[in-house]
């Protein structure tokens, strides 16, 4: 696929801005990253970000409650948004005749959102069902993204649960919010992205006609969430009502996604070595030679890849059989991860991993959602949205030694081990 | 709590310049023509072939009808959707994944009572090969003994950990409350008829029900159509049988009933599943019936997430949609709310249901989700993984790209009171049946009171 042409910019008051026309289908999508995720969040507070999420769709200067919904949605559209650790975005991909309707509804929540106690109030209530939904009323809910961070993660901005307890989110204030968005939702703290069928004159105009005057305000200094790594292995617990069969959870630290972006790629490949597919070596050790598990997976990034800032969670995970104990799985794991250090995989072990990125990435990006989605953040994170359209190639680089490093520094005595334990001791 | 000083809220609501109007929409362009190929192979396969050519990937769906009456159809299907890419006379597990691997191919396998499935993709370069592993899998999977048995034992862990999600619980719950004992209630297998299936007995199923007539293949990608039909009739012409593939019985019409409370103690959170005979997307009241249900719980500015999510809080996520099997069609009301407020929710869902027929969709309410519906159908077909779920939903039912890309034209055509008659008559609260599935201690005593309630004893 030929490289499509990026437009950035940015406005008087900040805002970035980026531009990615093709008009291979009559659909448009735009999104509006904050640099501000659930790590931000203060001690007292946990899961606000994602209520403060909820709160951007209840209503601003021009429009009345529920009037963002109708007008996304009678204009041919979806929507939604995101919180993450390092940021929240807000999206809605529609018929390209709504593209200065989704400026407009991005810009006027900018620029003065109505943040008031009752829809305050209702959505701590939906945030609740939300959690009942995902978490508390599921087996599993909240494996391994709530449960792992407290056992890897000694500091409270990367070891607390983002989706926040009852009793802070209870807590939540309106002065709460008036000031969360006073300190992180300015202009010069986002990225506008704009991708789809438009064009890049008028789009500019269309930009600078909605958000030109959404006043300037300083951007917060970012903190760092540097922590030291483990200094030996640390374990936890935790006791599941729901789940009939024990899991495990194994997280690592990774090189820094955005400054060591090479040595974050030798643990993305090594991901796909260990458990991408029946041939991954995880998969045909553990749940077709021997087996001791029911399912495995390892993954770089908790919610997928470079939606982090450092430090960043490799992860292993597994739903296992009563009669196989965790030290069984974690044994087979660290003789797999040793026998990668010490042998390189082969070119066509290699080879399988990048083929199969290569048309992931593909196919991800032919959704104009997830498209518009990655430009954004990786305009945030990376400042580079272009890197999207270059990762495969990034990918296809890694060398059989770049991964034999990244298993090699996957240590026993530097990693979290959570063991999920079935409240009910065993399957009904 | 973040900054020393900011505005209030008061202030930051509000600019000297005050509110600005909505910009109004400009002009739409269409959807591009989609060159396509609609043929019946010799085999009896209906292969419908599109291009779209955004990315250089081809999707594949392949559709098998699938259903069968023997008490261990379920298990024996289910076996045999996880171990049918698990080897071939000339592929073992480990050469089928490297292969795909490395064309950048997937290959998946689903059943479900009505149908198996087999989706794929690949780099559209790459087709040549991606077809050459699927007729092998279709033509000689072989079933070795030891993957046959290691898949069952996986499925039977799978099948614990899903019959605790409350979601699937509810589902099974629903099917028995609408279909009591028909074939099309067995979507989970019984983990001890899993644990009894024999690779012999795998090996007969494929034989007798993995065919190719009555059976779709949709195909969407950077690819020419009309040279890609004779590519596919050479890569599968070892596929076929005179036997056509098995059609599920034609489900019963439902009839309303009351909802029955089915126990879960303990449960913070409950299930609302309701449930109503519907029309199929042949039917030429359709487009009128998909409007309604948008208007009343079919997207999130519906009338009942407007309702018991964004003013009462009692859900996070409430829903309607219709569910289309052979040449049936059912709407499913599903909502997930604290034990607390379930009686209060059911009530207002109730309310909902009867509001839409006695004060229909107003013109501004029609206008807005025709918009949604000609939209999101628009959003949904602009990728090609999307184009193809979408054709394969329609080639199983013997329509096609016509039908795709004539609907919007049906749905501008629609009528207010076309609208209004359509949920008059097919929103009645007496026409639903369901379930609520949840805490006894905490539901029972006001869901009795609210009425039209049954009570599962002795479960």
């Amino acid at each position: 696929m030929a490289v499509p042409e990026l437009t950035r910019l940015t406005l008087d008051n900040g805002l970035r801005v980026v531009l990615a026309p093709d008009r291979t289908a009559p659909v448009v999508g735009v999104s509006v990253h904050y640099d501000v995720g659930f790590r931000s969040e203060p001690e007292g507070r946990t899961g606000f970000a994602h209520l403060f999420e909820h709160l951007m769709f209840q209503g601003s200067e021009s429009l009345e409650k529920l009037a963002h919904f109708r007008h996304v949605q009678g204009s041919g559209g979806i929507f939604n948004g995101s919180t993450h650790p390092d940021y929240t975005d807000y999206f809605e991909v529609l018929p390209s005749a709504g593209l200065e309707r989704a400026l407009f509804l991005e810009a006027d929540r900018m620029r003065a959102p109505k943040l008031t106690k009752e829809n305050l109030v209702n959505q701590i209530d939906v945030v609740k069902e939300e959690i009942r939904l995902n978490v508390l009323n599921r087996p599993y809910g909240g494996f391994p993204w709530i449960l792992l961070p407290p056992v890897l993660y000694s500091t409270f901005p990367n070891a607390h649960n983002g989706y926040g307890d009852f009793t802070d989110l209870e807590q939540a204030s309106i002065d709460d919010c008036a000031a969360f968005f006073d300190t992180y939702y300015a202009p010069a703290n986002a990225v506008l992205t704009v991708a789809g069928d438009f064009e890049v004159d008028r789009a500019t105009e269309l930009i600078e006609k909605h958000f030109g005057d959404v006043p300037y305000r300083p951007v917060p200094p970012r903190p760092s969430f540097a922590e030291p790594r483990p200094t030996g292995e640390l374990r936890g617990s935790h006791s599941d009502p729901h789940a009939p069969l024990p899991a495990l959870a194994v997280g690592y630290r990774m090189p820094d996604p955005v400054n060591e972006l090479d040595g974050y790629l030798g643990n993305l490949v090594l991901s796909g070595l260990l458990a991408d597919g029946d041939g991954s070596r995880l998969q045909q050790r553990l749940v077709h030679r021997e087996p001791l598990v029911t399912d495995i997976n390892a993954g770089a990034g908790l919610f997928g890849p470079f939606e982090a800032r450092d430090p960043d969670t490799f992860s292993v995970t597994a739903v296992h059989p009563h009669e196989v104990s965790p030290e069984q799985v974690l044994g087979a794991l660290d003789e797999e991860l040793e026998a990668l250090a010490a042998t390189p995989p082969d070119e066509q072990e290699l080879a399988k991993i990048t083929a199969r990125w290569s048309a992931s990435l593909h196919s991800e990006h032919d959704r104009l959602i997830s498209r518009t989605l990655a430009l954004g953040s990786f305009e945030l994170l990376y400042g580079d949205p272009a890197l999207v359209y270059g990762l495969a190639d990034r990918i296809a680089a890694v060398t059989p030694s770049d991964v034999s490093a990244a298993a090699k520094a996957l240590r026993p005595d530097a990693r979290a081990v959570l063991v999920v334990e079935p409240a009910q001791g065993g399957t009904q | 709590m973040t900054s020393a000083t900011h505005r209030s809220a008061e202030e930051i609501g509000r600019t000297a310049t005050g509110p600005r109007e909505v910009p109004p929409l400009g002009e739409q362009r269409a959807a591009a023509d989609l060159a396509h190929v609609d043929t019946v192979l010799g085999n009896g396969l209906r292969l419908l072939a599109v291009r779209k050519a955004n990315v250089p990937l081809v999707e594949f769906r392949l559709s098998i009808p699938f259903a069968g009456d023997d008490p261990m159809h379920p298990a024996t299907a289910e076996v045999l959707a996880e171990s049918l890419p698990t080897g071939t006379r000339r592929r073992d597990r480990v050469a089928i994944d490297t292969e795909l691997a490395l064309i950048g191919g997937e290959l998946a396998t689903m059943v479900d009572p009505e149908r198996l499935a087999v989706n794929g993709s690949s780099l559209a370069s790459e087709l040549p090969t991606l077809l050459d592993v699927l007729a092998d899998v279709l033509t000689e999977a072989s079933y070795v003994d030891n993957e046959v048995h290691r898949e069952s034992a996986r499925i039977g862990e799978r099948l614990a950990v899903a019959r605790t999600q409350p979601r699937v619980i509810a589902r099974e719950a629903l099917q028995r409350r609408r279909y009591g004992d028909h074939p099309y209630t067995r979507e989970v297998p019984q983990a001890a008829d899993v644990a009894e299936v024999t690779p012999e007995r795998v090996r007969a199923l494929h034989a007798a029900a993995v065919l190719p007539r009555g059976s779709t293949l949709v195909l969407v990608g950077d690819i020419d159509p009309d040279t890609v039909a004779a590519d596919i009739e050479r890569a599968l012409a070892d596929w076929h049988s005179p036997s056509s593939a098995s059609v599920l019985p034609a489900l019963p019409e439902l009839s309303g009933g009351d909802a029955l409370l089915v126990p879960r103690p303990g449960a913070v959170q409950s299930q609302i599943r309701l449930s109503a005979q519907a029309l199929p997307r042949t039917d030429s009241r359709y487009a009128a019936l998909q409007l309604a249900n948008l208007a009343f719980g079919g997207y999130f500015s519906s009338r009942l997430v407007e309702n018991i999510r964004e003013e009462k809080g009692y859900t996070y996520s409430a829903h309607s949609g219709f569910e289309f099997t052979g040449s049936n069609a059912t709407v499913q009301v599903d909502a997930d709310t604290a034990s607390e407020v379930t009686a209060a929710a059911l009530l207002e869902t109730r309310y909902e249901l009867g509001r839409l027929g006695l004060v229909p969709p107003t013109a501004e309410e029609v206008e807005t989700v025709r918009q949604y519906a000609i939209g999101s159908l628009l959003i949904a077909t602009s990728s090609q993984s999307g184009l193809a779920s979408q054709l394969s939903a329609l080639a199983s039912v013997g329509l096609g790209v016509d039908w795709l890309a004539g609907h919007p034209e049906r749905l501008a055509a629609v009528t207010a009171d076309e609208v209004a008659e359509a949920a008059l008559e097919f929103f009645a609260p007496k026409r639903f049946t369901g379930v609520v599935v949840g805490d006894p201690d905490t539901l029972e005593p006001k869901l009795s009171a609210l009425g039209n309630i049954a009570v599962e004893r002795g479960a």
